[in-house]
């Protein structure tokens, strides 16, 4: 048995199918603590009524979503009607093969690192989640397109907009982690983090973090830049004609785009499994239990992503669409552009692991950025002082 | 058609520098919903827990009261139904098989749905015997089982009787035991 697993593919089968199943559940209870935490933040209860403290609630939910009538309307594309819930939900959850789970293990004990925890080590790593990340919007846009309601159709336009907008952000984000570790692959993303005296990337790049974090807001199309799903202008959409589990697919792959997401986002920034000074979850601890314990961190770092992820949906408003756009091509490119400029200098002149030179360096790239900003005459934000002068009228009797 | 002089405008305020970062703003949004998020909840868990009876005279579900002798304290005269406005009471009155009355109620049916809790009823009853209560909670699985018949509306009283006293138990006399000048106003218009 022990022989068996000693191999990488059938640990990584063995993995993948740990993995998808505890995400399963997962995904099913992110609903529940989406709703759960909204109604903690506006002083109300929640589901408390399927079971105790209404855990039972996803069971619930799925149970209807599964004995619903799946209606296909007469005139939908029908191929891709049924074809986009799927890519919705399977592209949200292939990204977790890449993620670095728990590191190398060494299964019997004889001090050598027979497996790595993470179902595929790709040598293209990161590239392939920024693959993955790419083609999610395909769920989005062809059940806009298949459902053939204008509605759906605006908000799929919406998002391959949005997505091709923050895609670049992005991009130049991974960009800076990629040249400051001068690797591509994950586990080795976080071994650089490590080897570099425990400083994760987020305290050299800051600046960058918080861009990428916008970014995967955005990808994932949460709350603030959820316009591929504004109810009060689309109906419901891109899902509007969708129901019963083709409904409940797209929303389990919001939720798994989530998870890949913040495991992106703690991999390139905060250190993966890693966290310092504590025994057990160091490179050089290879044992199983290790692996657990790496593992658990990584999961509690998700956590604590995913509970980010819904206190921020439950606090902000929409973004409207021109200033989505303005964000993301005025102001996060700029800055992510010039930030990773100045990182391949910096890796250039042998200081990218620097903190005072990083650090320095943001701080200075966004005040410029901010400087320019000021400047011009349409900012990025607030009102567009380009826009034409209004005049004021007032009433005879008006104050 | 609003003329174009009483059109106020109002410019959109210029953002101050923190709040063109956005970031800051975001901060204090965050921090104002996780404050909540340790606040002691609203929600009042309806079935189980009620709210105290805030109003006084709260008009809910009616009910039809009992005289001190226990029996109808109704005398089918169908001011009620006259004054209903919403046409949802319908009586069908039979001789009295008491002294002191005339009539009395040998049906009384009141469509709880079709009722538009006026309390015009309440007012246009010379003796007190139909009243609105408290009782804002009733259910029922068909429009017919909401079509409220009088051991129904009996019922209602014998539930209600302690939350509210019946307002004046003591008009019980048709035939001029002197209580009757209480309740004369209630006739007006009726020629």
């Amino acid at each position: 048995m022990l022989e068996l697993l000693k191999d990488q593919f059938t640990f990584s089968v063995i993995l993948a199918l740990v993995i998808v199943g505890i995400l399963n559940g997962a995904v099913a209870y992110c609903i529940y603590f989406e709703r759960k935490i909204s109604a903690w933040l506006q002083d109300r209860v929640g589901p408390n009524r399927v079971g105790p403290l209404g855990l039972l609630q996803p069971l619930a939910d799925g149970g209807k979503f599964v004995l619903k009538e799946d209606i296909i309307p007469a005139n939908v594309d029908k191929p891709l009607f049924l074809f986009a819930p799927f890519m919705a939900l399977v592209l949200g959850f292939i990204g977790f093969a890449i993620l670095p789970w728990g590191g190398s293990v060494d299964l019997d004990g004889d001090g050598v690192v027979d497996v790595i925890a993470q179902v595929a080590d790709p040598g293209i790593g990161i590239l392939y989640l920024l693959g993955i990340g790419g083609l999610a919007v395909y769920g989005v846009v062809l059940g806009g397109w298949a459902n053939n309601n204008k509605y759906a159709y605006f908000a799929a336009m919406r998002a391959t907009a949005q997505m091709l907008s923050y895609e670049i952000p992005m991009g130049l984000c991974i960009l800076i982690v990629v040249l400051t570790a001068g690797q591509i692959r994950l586990e080795e993303i976080v071994l650089a983090q490590v080897g570099n005296g425990n400083i994760w990337n987020i305290c050299l790049h800051p600046v960058a973090f918080i861009i990428l974090l916008t970014t995967v807001f955005a990808e994932t199309n949460r709350t603030p830049f959820d316009l591929a799903e504004a109810e009060q202008e689309l109906i419901g959409g891109y899902h509007t004609e969708y129901g019963a589990l083709k409904f409940g697919m797209f929303f389990l792959g919001e939720y798994a785009h989530m998870i890949t997401g913040s495991g992106m986002v703690i991999v390139l920034f905060l250190g993966g499994w890693h966290l310092p000074w504590i025994p057990g979850l160091q490179p050089e601890d290879v044992s199983i239990g290790a692996m657990l314990l790496k593992m658990s961190v990584f999961g509690a770092k998700i956590a604590v992503f995913l509970f980010f992820f819904m206190w921020v949906r439950w606090t902000l408003p929409r973004f409207r669409f021109d200033q989505l756009m303005r964000l993301s091509w005025k102001g996060l490119m700029p800055i992510s552009l010039a930030l990773m400029c100045y990182t391949s200098v910096l890796v250039y002149a042998g200081k990218a692991t620097s903190l005072a030179w990083c650090l320095g360096g943001e701080l200075g790239v966004v005040f410029i950025v901010l400087a320019i900003n000021a400047m011009r005459t349409a900012p990025i934000t607030g009102r567009q002082r380009n826009m034409p002068a209004i005049t004021v009228h007032k009433p005879a009797g008006a104050p | 058609m609003i003329e174009e002089k009483d059109i106020i405008i109002v410019d959109e305020p210029d953002l101050s520098t923190t709040e063109k970062l956005y970031l800051p703003q975001v901060v204090q949004g965050l921090r104002t919903t996780f404050k909540h998020l340790f606040k002691k909840n609203i929600t009042v868990q309806y079935p189980e827990v009620k709210r105290e009876q805030r109003v006084e005279n709260y008009r809910g579900v009616h009910r039809l009261n009992r005289d001190e002798k226990d029996r109808v304290a109704c005398v089918a005269c169908f001011m009620c139904q006259t004054a209903c406005p919403a046409n949802c009471i319908h009586i069908v009155a039979g001789e009295s098989p008491w002294e002191d009355r005339e009539k009395y109620p040998v049906q009384f049916d009141l469509d709880e749905l079709r009722c538009i809790y006026c309390g015009m009823c309440e007012e246009a009853c010379p003796v007190d015997a139909i009243e609105l209560t408290p009782e804002y909670d009733i259910v029922g699985r068909s429009r017919e089982e909401m079509v409220f018949d009088k051991e129904k509306l009996l019922a209602v009283f014998e539930r209600t009787k302690d939350v509210k006293p019946r307002k004046n138990p003591r008009i019980t006399g048709y035939a001029g035991t002197g209580d009757r000048e209480q309740s004369s106003g209630n006739t007006e218009g009726e020629g």
